[in-house]
């Protein structure tokens, strides 16, 4: 009986063949926190412990309600500065070096393929892209990790997810996943690993494999993964030299439930309030007038994911009335944005450039709603209130949906433009 | 642990988010009483003044955000346990290392009106009728037992 990737890993970790449905105790490459959960992870921490088991294993990445938007978010990134710097803690990104964590640890090659990592935050499962295992714990069980290096683990069975053929213009690994999530619901794979396959994720940017991967977890999943191929191997050498392990899935692998999606057939897809399975292509949404549309997050703040929205916005103006706010989720894409004059693009339109940050995401800063209005972002939950008031709404595109909509006002499919 | 707990349910429907549980306005402190204050507040603005020592759900309860700011508000809003027909799985492992005993029920729709729960035995009480869960065990009940994990680690350190 063949093994999954998520069973080679554990495997791998372990020193022992192990099978979904067993529990493990696993040493952890990495443990991530960040300025909301990591000073209740303090807190427990000092309860019980001195020193973290590896201060070179441990990241703190300032960057939800950073640049710290009220005196009590100062506070914490004081208390994790202080604690950061106590510890000896390497991986420490605040400030300049700061960026949206789960597009941060790839580029800092901190994440990499066959790693077991865990973050103080849901979309750990990002780094799945890379063919890491990655899960979200909570900033008690941080605390356990910083500790002891263990953690433990009920190996998941796998959900594999195979779309097939060339995906069309505008469409990409955002829609393919809302398309899926649409499909099986928000506890659709509860517990479970997602594999994602097929030739169209196979011909899918590393950047697109990581925007599934993300959202797993709004499907209810512990992981999402891709397995390594030459991309991925291209990208983890440019930006680490450290070791990493390639797995992959066994021809024979038992996989508790098999997908098949039509890649060809998917069209560029919307989530609306207040589900992220409430899931419907963007063209069937004729009247929803926008008043703010975000790009960003750690979804779809990518160079690439800019790249798409300047495709659209460039020569364009955004809809009067209609704020957008672009958020480069590292100080390097940033960077780069800005020496290829994205930047100016966006500016021209009339849009806002955010320094990175999750802030306007999960209803933090930099993009608050009123009662009433209405954004469509490229972000991933669009929960009652999730972005500000509780009679505020959100839908969640693509960047190439979301820059489409800027530029008409109202959520429009990109082939519209 | 508690062994029984008798309450009229505050019942929820599916997919109740953390979003809702604890919106992100209030994340910046980590003080309980204050967290408690808020809680459920973006769900429901009566919460706070309607019984909720026991909260029934439908599933997937606790989806979404990995806040640990979730499970220490209900906690401190007096929730003393919460059954549903099933549990994101990070809020329900932020529960049990909490401390909040977290029950998966497929019944849980069931449930309505004055019941008591008996967390040692696996019996909920409810009007006309006994519903079974399975009780906890090994490591999950000790961490329950001791009142969370950090607890637990410490009482375990002690022993050594």
């Amino acid at each position: 009986m063949g093994l999954t990737i998520t069973e080679k890993i554990f495997s791998s970790s372990v020193e022992k063949e192990v099978h979904a449905g067993e529990m493990v105790t696993s040493k952890i490459d990495y443990s991530l926190v960040n300025d909301i959960t990591g000073p209740l992870a303090v807190m427990e921490f000092e309860k019980i412990a001195k020193k973290v088991w590896d201060s070179n294993k441990v990241v703190i990445v300032l960057d939800h309600f950073t640049p710290n938007k009220d005196i009590k978010s100062a506070g914490n990134c004081k208390m994790l500065r202080e604690f950061a710097r106590k510890q000896g803690i390497k991986h420490f990104y605040e400030g300049g070096n700061v960026g949206i964590e789960h597009e941060l640890l790839p580029e800092k090659g901190i994440a990499r393929p066959g790693l077991v990592m865990v973050g103080a935050d849901s979309h750990t499962c990002t780094y799945g892209g890379l063919g890491a295992f990655s899960t979200g714990i909570g900033s008690t069980e941080t605390a356990a990790v910083w500790a002891t290096g263990e953690l433990w683990f009920r190996v998941p069975e796998t959900f594999r997810f195979k779309v097939h053929g060339t995906l069309r213009k505008w469409v990409t690994g955002k829609d393919v996943i809302l398309k899926i999530i649409g499909e099986i619901g928000v506890d659709g794979a509860l517990y479970k690993a997602m594999e994602f396959a097929g030739d169209a994720v196979k011909e899918m940017t590393l950047a697109q494999r990581l925007t599934m991967c993300n959202m797993a977890v709004e499907a209810g999943a512990k992981s999402g993964i891709v397995e390594p191929d030459y991309k991925t191997l291209l990208y983890v050498k440019q930006h680490s030299t450290l070791p990493y392990k390639i797995f992959k899935s066994d021809p024979d692998a038992v996989y508790e439930k098999e997908f098949e999606f039509d890649g060809r057939q998917i069209e560029s897809m919307v989530a609306a309030p207040h589900l992220p399975s409430n899931v419907k292509p963007a063209s069937s949404f004729s009247d929803v007038e926008v008043d703010q549309v975000v790009i960003g997050s750690c979804t779809n703040g990518r160079y690439e994911d800019l790249e798409v929205a300047a495709e659209i916005l460039k020569g364009r103006k955004v809809a009067g009335g209609v704020r957008m706010i672009v958020v480069p989720a590292t100080p390097s894409i940033y960077k780069q944005a800005m020496t290829e004059g994205l930047l100016k693009i966006f500016m021209d339109a009339g849009g806002i450039i955010s320094p990175p940050t999750c802030g306007p995401c999960l209803g933090g800063h930099m993009g608050i709603l009123a009662e009433g209005e209405t954004c469509i972002a490229t972000t991933n939950r669009n929960f009652v209130g999730r972005m500000g008031h509780s009679r505020s709404k959100v839908y969640l595109a693509s960047p190439a949906t979301a820059a489409a909509s800027a530029v008409k006002g109202k959520i429009t499919d990109p082939r519209n433009i | 642990m508690e062994d029984k707990i008798e309450a009229v349910v505050y019942k929820c429907k599916d997919n109740v988010d953390t979003d809702v549980i604890i919106p992100a306005r209030y994340l910046s402190s980590t003080d309980a009483s204050e967290l408690g204050k808020h809680a459920m507040e973006d769900y429901d603005k009566e919460f706070s003044n309607v019984p909720h020592e026991i909260i029934v759900a439908g599933k997937n309860f606790g989806c979404g955000s990995s806040r640990e700011h979730a499970p220490i508000a209900l906690k401190a809003a007096g929730v003393k346990v919460v059954i549903a027909k099933s549990f994101a799985r990070i809020f329900f492992r932020n529960s049990i290392n909490l401390g909040l005993p977290v029950i998966v029920c497929k019944d849980a729709g069931k449930l309505d009106g004055k019941i008591a729960v008996h967390l040692q035995t696996g019996e909920i009480i409810a009007p006309g009728e006994i519903i079974r869960f399975p009780p906890f065990t090994g490591e999950i009940k000790e961490i329950l037992d001791a009142g969370g994990l950090v607890a637990f680690i410490k009482a375990k350190k002690a022993k050594v």
